[in-house]
């Protein structure tokens, strides 16, 4: 390093940092390498990518944004796709196109919520269970086991139907029955990083346990819970769709992917459109999760390529 | 062995002491009145107080949860507001037809799962491993629901192959109850034509619900094939040149089964899950169809019930699962 009176020089200060962050940039090179040579996997990233990008263009993007808040023309429902109406018209007369593009936002946003707090309950729990043992790891562990022996959606529709339908009880329920499955993940991982020798170490010498956790257990952490994650944004879609589809979810005129389907499954089998197009939003999405997850686990876990 | 089963039992009875504790804990939490929404619309104060009191709802929460507990034991779970019967009474007569329907959907999963997976494993790479791969990455992300809803508009609708929903047709009287499963029913009293239309009935909402476990059934099995597969009594068993379909299908399938019967058991949670929306497309009058009923009328006591049977079901599978494990796999039961 350049004594601080002497400006230092840029070699010496490039070569500083790359030493300082190079292993970490080479070894995300090899994960995109690695990643990139999987189809599925950079389709998925190609599906996530476009849906995002539709989620942050969102009502710019449409024909007609009045649409998705409710518009009214009775004149033009229940029309047949068309240049006009890529996806057709509902039965009071919306662009389904619009509804449905105007809705990704939604959708993304309920998955990226339920995703994020159950990764904020659940991660801490299963670092402090796993990394601290005893009674309250029990206590932990015990309620997750209890949580994940009732299917989420069960517990979940049982959540809403006790707080009230609607789109933010339905993020609320979802969101409540979704972290166990983190504690569980966590909690086993830390365990395993607990015995590691590095974790001995640094003990040994003396870090404290906030240090090890947060510079040793967490990041080694990461890449099992992004996979987690990136497969739960599908499987909250999903969540989310189907109470909106029960009717407990979000409510019409909400441009909400399930809330369509359940309205549209009534003007079957003539005005088939109608449920169609929110419902292929809804597999596209999903694949485009899990097929990103399935890729990231073979970067991050390569034992488990080809599963 | 006793041991192992003893044991299991008591982890059963306190996860079920554990959800007991959460649906009460959902039920009473919510901001709703209880007491002024089983009174109805209409009722005077005082009225809402004497349900108070009836129920026991002004009394401290603990000893409300112990109440609560107590009458579970004893089979009260409470009354349903819409349809003015017991929970239980309902529960037992809607219990049959879901549980029909499940076990009839993870019979395709698994008939057709296996023997997949046992395929995609011995041809890698072939066509039927890619359509594997098709129907595994595909089949966990179509929303059920709308995958019945495409059944229905395109076998029920279009082609008129089979009925729209519900259990029987209009025309067929349901058989006497013995086991209240109609494939069953029918064919104990002889009456072929109950049972055709039962079947007819049974295809399409069972085909829905089994996609997701058919799919993730037939991924573990063939990862797990391919695994075992490569092992050197495998290579063992060829060099004594035992034929190639058995060292397959006894010696590498046998070793592939026990994770295979692990996701069968968790995916068949996840079915009773699906059965709620599956129910509602195909108007199948089950448990599910009941819970989502209760839950748009926000009648939550049906809800609670239809909750801890799924749950107590799925408690017993997970149970079973475990005993055959520990059957199958001589390292399991040292382990437990």
């Amino acid at each position: 390093m350049a004594a601080p009176d002497r400006p230092l020089d840029a070699a010496a200060f490039d070569e500083a940092w790359w030493q300082r962050h190079g292993p970490k940039i080479r070894q995300m090179r090899i994960y995109w390498h690695t990643y990139r040579r999987s189809a599925s996997a950079m389709l998925g990233l190609g599906i996530v990518g476009i849906f995002l990008a539709v989620a942050a263009a969102g009502p710019a993007l449409v024909p007609y944004p009045e649409d998705a808040i409710g518009a009214v023309h009775m004149a033009q429902k229940l029309l047949s796709p068309s240049a006009a109406h890529w996806f057709g018209t509902d039965e009071v007369g919306d662009d389904i196109f619009t509804r449905v593009v105007v809705g990704t936002r939604l959708s993304l946003l309920i998955a990226l919520i339920i995703t994020g707090v159950a990764t904020l309950i659940g991660v801490p729990l299963g670092i402090f269970a796993g990394y601290r043992g005893g009674w309250l790891r029990e206590l932990i562990m015990r309620v997750t086991d209890v949580f994940l022996s009732v299917p989420a959606l069960v517990l979940a529709i049982a959540i809403v139907a006790a707080l009230g339908p609607g789109i933010v009880n339905a993020m609320i329920a979802l969101s409540l029955v979704w972290w166990p499955g983190y504690v569980r993940l966590i909690e086993s991982k830390t365990l395993t990083l607990k015995n590691e020798s590095y974790v001995a170490a640094a003990r040994l010498s003396g870090a404290s346990t906030a240090r090890i956790v947060f510079s040793h257990i967490l990041p080694n952490c990461l890449s099992p819970i992004l996979v987690k994650a990136s497969m739960d944004m599908g499987m909250a879609i999903l969540g989310a769709a189907s109470l909106g589809f029960i009717g407990v979810g979000a409510q019409a005129p909400t441009p909400e992917w399930g809330a369509m389907i359940s309205i549209g499954r009534n003007y079957l089998p003539i005005w088939w459109w109608y449920v169609t197009f929110p419902g292929l939003a809804i597999f596209l999405t999903v694949l485009g999760f899990n097929l990103v997850g399935d890729g990231l686990r073979d970067v991050f876990d390569p034992r488990s390529r080809g599963r | 062995m006793s041991l192992f089963i003893l044991k299991r039992l008591a982890l059963l009875l306190a996860m079920l002491v554990g959800l007991l504790a959460i649906t009460f804990t959902v039920s009473h939490v919510a901001p709703g009145d209880p007491a002024s929404l089983a009174a109805g619309p209409d009722a005077s104060p005082q009225m809402v107080q004497q349900i108070r009191q009836e129920f026991g709802l002004d009394r401290p929460l603990v000893e409300q949860l112990w109440i609560y507990v107590r009458g579970v034991v004893q089979g009260n779970l409470g009354h349903s507001v819409r349809t003015n019967h017991q929970v239980l009474d309902d529960l037992l007569t809607f219990f049959p037809a879901t549980f029909e329907l499940v076990t009839v959907a993870m019979l395709i999963a698994i008939l057709l799962g296996l023997p997949l997976g046992v395929l995609a494993a011995v041809r890698q790479n072939g066509w039927v491993d890619h359509l594997a791969r098709i129907v595994s990455v595909s089949g966990v992300a179509i929303p059920m629901f709308w995958l019945g809803i495409m059944l229905q508009l395109i076998v029920a609708l279009t082609l008129g192959w089979l009925p729209l929903g519900g259990r029987l047709g209009l025309m067929t009287d349901p058989p006497a109850t013995i086991t209240g499963l109609y494939l069953v029913d029918s064919l104990l009293h002889g009456d072929g034509g109950a049972f055709v239309d039962a079947a007819r009935h049974i295809i399409l909402p069972a085909m829905a619900l089994s996609l997701p476990a058919l799919a993730s059934i037939m991924r573990v099995n063939r990862a797990e094939m391919i695994e075992a597969l490569g092992q050197d009594y495998i290579v063992n068993a060829r060099a004594q040149g035992i034929a190639p379909w058995r060292t397959v299908a006894v010696y590498a399938l046998k070793n592939a089964m026990l994770p295979t019967l692990a996701i069968i058991g968790l995916r068949y949670g996840w079915m009773l899950g699906g059965t709620v929306l599956i129910e509602s497309v195909f108007d199948w009058p089950g448990i599910g169809l009941y819970a989502t009923q209760s839950a748009i009328a926000q009648d939550f006591q049906p809800i609670m019930g239809v909750t801890l049977l799924i749950g107590i079901n799925f408690m017993l599978v997970n149970l079973i699962v475990d005993l055959a494990y520990g059957l199958l796999d001589p390292r399991a039961r040292a382990a437990a």
